[in-house]
């Protein structure tokens, strides 16, 4: 009697356990928010990923469509090649263009997708053709500095029409 | 069995002589054992021949109980042998120590009872440990070993709630489980009362004869041992280790001239052992002048 | 004189802390040896899950509720600052996901459940009963510290796993139910930013390291403990300063080596 009572309180407190590692899995986790099936990949060449990580989402229209599962560097194009993991529920015309966005003003990197117009659709392993890397501070500033220095020197002055 | 009368001692068994070239149970050859650069036992030599009830005997400290812990595989020696089974023990292989150790039985001074058991649980460990028996089994063994120490009504008792006599007793049924051939006491009469004394030198000598076993009592007990014991082992201290001061049978013992023996067996203050610890002279103690 | 002195005594702390990483790497081999034989009397290790695990259930969820708590509220401010209110989920979960649910699981559990094993098993030691399995050829590394091992590491990760669970909820009673953060933001940010295997499966693998540093610990300064009152008492102590100290070292290495690259 005194052995079942252990048993049950010690099933008990192992369930317990269990049941709180299933909730950090499923509510805390982003486990829950995966599909692991149905996925087809998609390629996309950048000439600067910025702080893009594996595992950043994929969006369209501010939906995650999917997840980067790798990012490589091409030394024959010198390029950096990131691999897409699509929801396969989605599928993307060939024009398709990606941008490397950032979410909020400081948050993280990911992939915006801008659907084109062509009526063929990407396949498994096609390319994104169209690609528009991230901003980089430096070059924004540098592009901003040089703005200002090829501008006409007097607003109203200069030209008479 | 133990007779009906607690307080007479059981007469003792004839011993048969030992079938010739018979190894003895246990034997001691040229045994040195020490701590560090302590040294307790000093070169010591005997043999316990099978069926017999053994003392070991000697002051408080001298080593005794190192003797037990030697035979039992507890600690190793540092020089000469210790065979048992007519085997040497060997401490460091656990299988071989093992297979000995299953066929002895030691009772500590304490007991050592396991506090979280009851006194069933405790005779039960043992067997349930070494063997394959089904519950009921169990519990007649256990209860026939309990009944040896005249303790079956309290088998369902802790050993917090039974007094120090009662924990010996229990852990002598625990020892003897496996009717085991070879049984160690460690001072097992130690601070008892004359009924506890009577009782216990009683279950002695009768477990040894029923059981057929061989018995080595540590003790310095002399009245009681000397009524239970077939032969006797004398140990002396000294400076290098204990060594063996005498050997022989109770009668042979107390007519030995050996002033050590005859100190210890008359009690008397001063002897090979001195009555005072060492010190330099009282005079220089009181700032008298020199002796 | 003085100078030699004290390099001599710095000496020996080091000789004595390589020996006891010695004692602790022989124990746990011994220990990892018998397991077969251990796990053969899966209710010894059974009733060791409950004597280490259910009785610690208490101060864990308590622990847990309260740290989630402050959490949630210290959280809340500061993140105020920035305006990134809605990320509090997040912080409240990684917080405790990766660092202080398996170590703050782990120090009390060797404050708790550490020290009763070592006041027991020390205490065995001096009431000779250690000696006495030895004399009826049952080996005690077998039969009294291999199941409590495999106890402690049963429990630990279980009891670093509700400690965050209760945690996050707490962190939600303040910054919802209190404060009034959104609820859509807590839990959306919370998820979309903890990944599983990344986060809680590495939290996981740090309380099981923890789990088997302290209960190994724990056995060890039992199982060594001089026989006598002063004796169990200063391996009591040991056993929750050593542990803790190991748990915080180990924490720090396990965190470079797990989310350095992140």
């Amino acid at each position: 009697m005194q052995a079942r009572n252990l048993n049950l309180a010690v099933g008990a407190f192992v369930l317990l356990g269990l049941l709180a590692l299933l909730f950090m899995a499923l509510q805390v986790s982003n486990l829950g928010a995966r599909s692991a099936s149905n996925t087809y990949e998609l390629k996309a060449y950048f000439d600067n990923i910025g702080g893009l990580k594996p595992r950043a989402a994929v969006r369209s229209a501010g939906v995650v469509v999917g997840r980067v599962r790798q990012i490589q560097f091409d030394d024959q194009q010198y390029q950096a090649l990131v691999l897409l993991d699509m929801d396969a529920r989605y599928q993307f015309p060939k024009d398709t263009s990606a941008k490397i966005l950032t979410s909020g003003l400081l948050g993280d990197n990911y992939v915006g997708l801008e659907p084109g117009g062509d009526t063929e659709m990407l396949k498994a392993a096609d390319r994104i053709r169209m690609t528009q890397s991230a901003v980089v501070l430096e070059n924004l500033i540098s592009q901003f500095l040089y703005n200002k220095a090829t501008e006409p020197s007097a607003p109203g002055g200069g030209s008479r029409k | 069995m133990p007779s009906d009368d607690p307080v007479a001692v059981q007469q003792k068994a004839a011993v048969a002589p030992d079938a010739p070239g018979a190894s003895p149970v246990v034997a001691f050859r040229r045994l040195s054992f020490g701590y560090g650069d302590r040294q307790i036992i000093d070169g010591v030599s005997f043999e316990i021949r099978s069926g017999q009830v053994v003392a070991l005997m000697g002051g408080s400290g001298v080593g005794k109980t190192t003797l037990l812990r030697l035979i039992s595989g507890l600690v190793a020696p540092q020089q000469g042998t210790v065979e048992v089974f007519g085997k040497p023990l060997d401490s460091t292989h656990q299988t071989r120590l093992y297979e000995a150790r299953r066929r002895m039985g030691l009772l500590f001074q304490f007991g050592a009872l396991f506090t979280d058991l009851t006194c069933f649980e405790n005779v039960a460990f043992p067997i349930r440990e070494h063997t394959n028996l089904s519950e009921s089994m169990i519990r007649d063994l256990v209860l026939l070993k309990l009944e040896c120490v005249g303790l079956r009504g309290a088998a369902e008792l802790k050993p917090s709630e039974i007094s120090g006599g009662m924990a010996r007793r229990v852990a002598l049924a625990r020892a003897i489980a496996l009717d085991p051939e070879l049984i160690l006491y460690d001072e097992p009469f130690a601070g008892l009362d004359p009924i506890s004394l009577g009782v216990t030198a009683n279950l002695i000598r009768g477990l040894n004869n029923a059981l057929g076993a061989t018995s080595v009592v540590v003790t310095h007990d002399v009245a009681e041992t000397f009524a239970i014991a077939d032969r006797i082992f004398v140990f002396a201290p000294s400076p290098t280790g204990a060594k063996l001061a005498a050997q022989g049978t109770p009668e042979e013992l107390r007519m030995s001239e050996d002033p050590f023996v005859r100190q210890f067996l008359d009690g008397r203050m001063d002897g090979p052992v001195r009555f005072h610890y060492p010190a330099p002279p009282i005079g220089q103690a009181f700032g008298l002048g020199g002796p | 004189m003085a100078i030699v002195d004290s390099i001599a005594s710095l000496g020996q702390a080091c000789i004595r802390f390589v020996l006891g990483l010695g004692n602790f790497a022989i124990l746990l081999a011994k220990i990892l040896m018998r397991t077969g034989a251990i796990w053969r009397r899966p209710r010894l290790i059974g009733a060791q899950v409950h004597f280490l695990g259910n009785h610690s259930l208490a101060i864990i969820l308590v622990a847990g509720l309260f740290v989630g708590l402050v959490l949630g509220l210290q959280g809340y401010y500061t993140l105020r600052r920035y305006g990134s209110e809605q990320a509090l989920g997040l912080l409240v979960a990684l917080a405790l996901v990766r660092e202080l649910g398996p170590v703050i699981a782990a120090l009390l559990f060797a404050g708790r459940a550490g020290t009763s094993l070592t006041a027991e098993i020390g205490l065995m030691k001096a009431g000779e009963q250690l000696a006495a399995l030895e004399t009826m050829a049952v080996d005690p590394v077998a039969r009294v510290l291999g199941p409590r091992f495999y106890g402690g590491l049963i429990v630990v990760p279980l009891l670093a796993t509700l400690f965050s669970a209760v945690g996050i909820l707490g962190g939600w009673l303040v910054g919802v139910v209190l404060i009034g953060v959104d609820p859509g933001a807590f839990w959306s940010q919370m998820s979309g930013g903890v990944d599983f295997w990344d986060d809680v499966v590495n939290g996981v693998i740090k309380s099981v390291v923890f789990g088997i540093a302290v209960t190994q610990i724990a056995l060890m300064q039992g199982y060594g403990a001089q026989p006598t009152p002063e004796g169990v008492a200063r391996a009591t102590t040991l056993t929750v300063v050593v542990g803790s100290l190991a748990v915080l070292g180990l924490d720090f290495v396990l965190t470079a080596l797990m989310f350095g690259e992140l």
